[in-house]
């Protein structure tokens, strides 16, 4: 596990006196329902269990020496290997302590997640975004419509199974007089082209390249 | 726009009845040395000379559709001011991105500008897509949307290019003949 060698790394070279107190102190203040808490790139990141999630983050915003009042981001990702695909994710910040902290709680599909936007009211339109993006029900949210995509658009784009093209395409019609949606039709399809990359250290050979080592 | 009878201050269409009065007319010219196509030049000196471009920008190209607008290449030397409203604009300039949700709204502003009305689309996500041509929220091309004069391609393409567009679509509106001709 490198997040788990992270861990070690990080305690053992005593980088940094203030987080590791931080660390210490979450952990007392979280208690039972924290599940891991390591260090990652010099930023807390404490794991709970999603019904605990609200608790988490009252206990977060209104510790008086913790004090992350403030939610910069609200995100999931989608891990479609795992039992439990979705991980959601809370980024706070404490503009007393000048630290950052990374909340995260699993979630299955079709599971509900309780709404923060009683705690944070910043989380509103961002569970909006994770609604519309991975599909992910947000329970007690005042108005959970979608955010980003097309009125009437269907499915989740960021999940790993949503195909990149989508399902339908607009286009003006002369005769109705309106923009419709039509399914996807394309004249190609799509190519990768990432074997080109310098990146990936040239494994296909240029054209021409075989020239190179002959005389004349 | 046609041949409207004096009397009757109403256009007249194509037909005999029009072709009478043109040839009235141009009877007249042979005589006296004026020529027809002078009102036609005199339209498309008045439309190509004061295009109001209505201010359409959706993405980044609408940084460089500023700068071209701006003093050190300065359309107002062509006549071109950008309006705010499309009840004032002549040709609109697509500039940026067109997602499938922004589509009926842009194709709604096209139809509120009065005609004659013209379309230049800029910059590779407004010609076909460009590098979103493959994504599901975008539009491969404003011209699903809206009829297209003059494409200009970059990615952004440079305020000399949007300049050179707009020098092109003047140039078409010169070449159009305004009196309908059979």
């Amino acid at each position: 596990m490198t997040e788990a060698a992270n861990t070690e790394a990080d305690s053992a070279a005593g980088v940094d006196a203030p987080l590791q107190a931080m660390q210490g102190h979450l952990r007392q203040l979280v208690g039972g329902s924290l599940i891991e808490s390591r260090v990652v790139h010099g930023q807390i990141v404490l794991e709970v269990a999603v019904s605990a999630i609200q608790q988490t983050l009252v206990a977060l915003r209104d510790d008086q020496h913790a004090a992350f009042n403030q939610l910069s981001d609200l995100t999931a990702v989608d891990y479609p290997e795992r039992p439990e695909r979705f991980e959601m994710i809370y980024q706070l910040l404490s503009m007393k302590n000048n630290m950052r902290l990374r909340v995260c709680a699993a979630v299955g599909e079709g599971q509900a997640v309780p709404s923060m936007t009683a705690v944070y009211s910043a989380a509103n339109w961002a569970e909006r975004e994770a609604w519309d993006m991975f599909g992910i029900f947000f329970a007690g949210h005042p108005d959970l419509r979608r955010l980003l995509t097309d009125y009437g658009f269907e499915g989740h784009p960021l999940r790993k199974d949503f195909p990149l093209t989508g399902h339908v395409e607009v286009r003006y019609d002369d005769t109705q007089r309106r923009v419709v949606n039509e399914p996807v039709s394309l004249v190609q399809e799509f190519r990768d082209f990432d074997f080109l990359s310098p990146w990936e250290g040239m494994q296909a050979q240029i054209p021409g390249d075989e020239k190179a080592g002959r005389d004349g | 726009m046609g041949v409207i009878d004096p009397r009757q201050a109403a256009p007249i269409g194509p037909g005999p009845e029009q072709d009478a009065i043109l040839k009235a007319v141009g009877d007249e010219i042979t005589n006296r040395g004026f020529v027809i196509a002078s009102a036609d030049k005199l339209f498309n000196w008045a439309r190509s000379g004061s295009l109001w471009p209505m201010t359409f920008g959706l993405a980044c190209c609408a940084v460089e559709m500023m700068h071209s607008a701006a003093s050190r290449y300065d359309m107002d030397r062509y006549g071109m001011l950008f309006r705010p409203s499309p009840r004032q604009s002549d040709v609109m300039i697509v500039a940026g991105t067109l997602t499938n949700k922004m589509a009926p709204a842009l194709r709604r502003v096209y139809d509120q500008m009065p005609e004659p009305r013209w379309v230049l689309s800029m910059g590779s996500c407004a010609n076909g897509g460009g590098y979103y041509h493959y994504s599901y929220a975008v539009v491969r091309g404003c011209d699903r949307i809206v009829p297209v004069d003059v494409y200009v391609p970059g990615c952004p393409p440079t305020a000399e290019a949007l300049i050179y567009g707009l020098l092109q679509l003047q140039k078409k509106i010169r070449r159009t003949a305004t009196i309908a001709r059979g």
